[in-house]
């Protein structure tokens, strides 16, 4: 009898067990790769695949829309409401989930991103940079959906410059929409300390380092840098190799991997990092790219190297442009805009295509992006913004990004993928620790293997 | 003798019911009892750590899984990289002085918790309470203390010695300088040998964490002395220092060695500590593999690199297990 009680238990231990793992099933999506929603779907985005799975995502049949990005600070986090405000006067009724993932840079966020969408579990759309990092992660894996009848259908084609358009292009084909754009060749200096010692912002890598001397001669720290972020140095090694490539050549380095191994201007890049950086703090690796730029406005250092979120800093701090601190383009790089985009794409398998096809027209749309950019502290991919809506310096970039040449940044994702971005941020972490400028040209070299194709 | 007393059980056995089908039934139940758990490791743990072995063999890097063979190229790239070879020479020298540290502290703090002082249990708590901390908690505070700040505006340790006017400036979170200095490095690798500056933050954090915890077994251990082999040694003339080198330290070995065992395979794996107090350290001065491979795998999704950073992790691992649970089983045995 005792016995007949154990085994009576153990199969209902048994059984208990694989009903609360069979019974999780329904709340998670299962693997449907290839399944698109109900509907046949009104744009004529291309490649829809008809099949249907049966055990979707218990959300398929209702009427949502998740959003999947790490827009958590303030000022994104606003924006970012602004476009759902849009998005749900155009579909009233849609449940919108703001499925956000907190950690800067969204290394975070990418890893969730990566479980999931392997998982057969997109998110109807996801905050990605446009570019290589969007490309050479995600679609040259078959997971996105190509948008160019979308660009077509919607205009923006015609609206944004054309350049941009080609270096989001892959293989003919369009993946995102960017929303906005960042600039990341920025020198922002302090005016008081420029006045007091009679200086102009550099205009050339000669210029910044007479202007870096009269400062350091005077004790002040001429040239502001992080390192906890580990970005800052590779931040400023991109404005260096774009002031000694020149705009023409500078986008090449990515297309010709040989170019790391053979041009002299490799070794001259490099030289002027180094002196860049003895003209730098030292405490570097214990300062965040924000603390650095306090030191900017605080008036313990001349100027700081950064993209242009660091004015959205600066303005949160209280800090008045024109007057307490200045921008110009970073030395040697005037005329061309290192742009950074974020943007949205169409995953495949999307459990709620209509709607994510209407998200990105939001996204494209004039009023969506003149609604998220003064928010964010950046510009929009069109070229045809309100420019009333804008501050002085966005006011500024706008009419910088229409003439401009136009290349993309490494370290925020347009030019390079993953892999490439993560052995060029060591290697330059690396060398802004130990100055070793041979194992840095090494390691850069071996980072280029790393470059794709396209 | 243990055949008597089996006997005894099976003729008790006899007399209650019969005796195969009953212990067939007992066998039975035993098993299916602990399958659930058996089955689960079997699977969550080794199978898994098997498809980590095979994954460290193949091609795979980016999203799509590239499972084709590719031999040990992997290790291979693995070991040649800078990167590993610092992460390398970063937990020698971790383990090294965390486990010395560790060691000491506690025996020092047992034996001032053991000398029945007043408040002995106040002191216990205390002294254990960093262990109750995660170690992200600890990464980040030890991160705000060693934090330099400049020498006209000190920051955390720095400003306490600044406030009682000592002139000390440690910047070690911020240089990556290898003692000795000088760079010097045998030909066959690529980094410099030698104790990076950069780690007595976080060796400090880790032994401040965890030298509770070999107190508290030392503190065990020291009461479980008897008294009178210590009086015997006395009245033969055994100075005290005679008697803790000659008696004490010798019985408390084998705590000794469970102590190592267990901070030298947390200093193997260790992550979370150094990733939020250095992030991997200036210039990978304080990177350790449990980084790389975290790095590798989800930042740089190069899966193939990753799964090879993790099985030679598990086999450093195993080199410091393995020993000890042969020796723990031989002595099992023995007894």
């Amino acid at each position: 009898m005792r016995s007949k009680i154990s085994i009576l238990s153990i199969f209902l231990i048994f059984a208990s067990i694989l009903f609360i793992a069979c019974g999780g099933q329904g709340g998670t999506p299962t693997a449907s790769t290839g399944g698109t929603s109900q509907s046949p779907s009104p744009s004529p985005a291309a490649s829809a695949q008809p099949t249907q799975s049966a055990n979707q995502g218990s959300s398929a049949g209702e009427n949502k829309l998740e959003i999947f990005s790490w827009w958590t600070n303030p000022g994104e986090a606003d924006g970012l409401k602004a476009l759902f405000e849009i998005f749900k006067k155009r579909r009233p009724g849609v449940e919108v989930i703001n499925a956000t993932v907190a950690g800067g840079a969204g290394t975070n966020a990418k890893a969730v991103l990566v479980t999931r969408m392997r998982g057969g579990d997109p998110p109807d759309s996801f905050q990605v940079h446009a570019g290589q990092e969007l490309i050479g992660t995600w679609v040259v894996a078959g997971k996105m959906e190509p948008i160019t009848d979308l660009f077509k259908q919607e205009g923006w084609d015609k609206v944004m410059p054309k350049t941009l358009l080609d270096q989001i292009t892959y293989k003919g084909e369009i993946y995102s929409v960017p929303v906005n754009i960042h600039r990341s060749n920025m020198l922002w200096y302090n005016i008081e300390i420029f006045k007091k010692n009679n200086l102009q912002p550099p205009k050339t890598i000669d210029d910044f380092f007479k202007v870096a001397e009269k400062l350091k001669a005077k004790g002040i720290t001429p040239l502001s840098v992080g390192g906890k972020d580990k970005f800052e140095v590779p931040h400023l090694f991109e404005s260096v190799l774009l002031a000694t490539f020149g705009p023409e050549d500078y986008p090449k380095l990515f297309k010709d991997p040989s170019m790391w191994e053979n041009d002299p201007r490799l070794d001259k890049a490099i030289d002027t990092l180094n002196k860049m950086l003895d003209y730098a703090n030292e405490d570097r690796a214990s300062l965040s790219w924000a603390d650095a730029a306090q030191r900017v406005i605080d008036g313990e250092a001349a100027m700081t190297i950064m993209g242009d979120w660091a004015e959205g800093y600066f303005i949160n701090k209280g800090a008045k442009p024109n007057k307490d601190f200045g921008w110009a383009p970073a030395p040697g790089t005037s005329g061309s805009f290192l742009w950074l985009s974020d943007s949205f794409g169409l995953p495949k398998g999307a459990p709620h295509r209509e709607n994510a096809i209407e998200w990105l027209k939001v996204c494209g749309s004039k009023e969506g992006q003149d609604a998220f950019n003064p928010k964010k502290g950046s510009i929009p991919a069109r070229t045809d913004a309100d420019k009333s809506k804008y501050d002085v310096y966005l006011r500024w970039s706008i009419d910088e990004f229409k003439r401009d040449k136009l290349v993309p940044s490494i370290v925020h994702g347009a030019a390079a993928n993953e892999a490439y971005m993560t052995d060029y941020d060591n290697a330059l972490n690396l060398f802004s620790a130990n100055r070793d400028k041979e194992e840095l040209k090494g390691m850069l070299l071996d980072a280029a293997s790393e470059l794709q194709s396209q | 003798m243990a055949e008597a007393t089996t006997s005894v059980v099976e003729k008790s056995a006899e007399r209650a019911a019969p005796k195969k089908s009953l212990q067939l039934n007992e066998k039975l139940i035993g098993i299916l009892m602990i399958s659930p758990s058996v089955i689960a490791i079997a699977v969550f743990v080794y199978g898994f750590i098997a498809w980590t072995g095979w994954v460290s063999l193949s091609r795979w890097r980016g999203i799509v899984a590239d499972l084709s063979y590719a031999g040990f190229e992997n290790y291979i790239n693995v070991f040649k990289s800078y990167r590993f070879q610092t992460d390398i020479r970063n937990t020698i020298v971790f383990t090294l002085f965390f486990l010395l540290g560790s060691l000491v502290i506690g025996l020092l703090l047992a034996m001032l918790v053991d000398s029945r002082v007043k408040g002995e249990s106040f002191f216990r708590t205390v002294y254990l309470f960093p262990m109750a901390l995660s170690f992200v908690v600890t990464g980040t505070a030890w991160q705000w203390l060693f934090s330099p700040g400049t020498p006209q505006e000190p920051h955390g340790l720095n400003q306490l010695f600044h406030m009682f006017g000592l002139h000390v400036y440690q910047n070690w979170s911020t240089t990556s300088y290898v003692w000795p200095g000088g760079g010097w490095r045998p030909d066959w690798l690529r980094i410099p040998v030698g104790i990076p500056v950069a780690m007595i933050p976080v060796i400090v954090a880790a032994i401040w964490q965890m030298s509770g915890f070999t107190m508290a077994m030392y503190l065990a251990g020291l009461r479980g002395i008897p008294e009178d082999l210590k009086e015997a040694a006395r009245v033969d003339g055994a100075s005290e220092w005679q008697i803790f080198r000659k008696i004490t330290l010798p019985l408390l070995q084998p705590i000794t060695l469970s102590a190592v065992i267990v901070l030298g395979h947390i200093s193997l794996k260790i992550f979370d500590l150094i990733i939020t107090q250095t992030g991997g350290g200036p210039g990978f001065a304080t990177d350790v593999p449990g980084i790389y491979m975290y790095e590798t795998t989800f930042k740089s999704n190069k899966y193939a690199e990753g799964a090879a950073v993790a099985i030679i992790m598990l086999l450093l691992v195993s080199v410091l297990i393995i020993p000890y649970l042969i020796y723990n089983m031989r002595s099992e045995t023995e007894r």
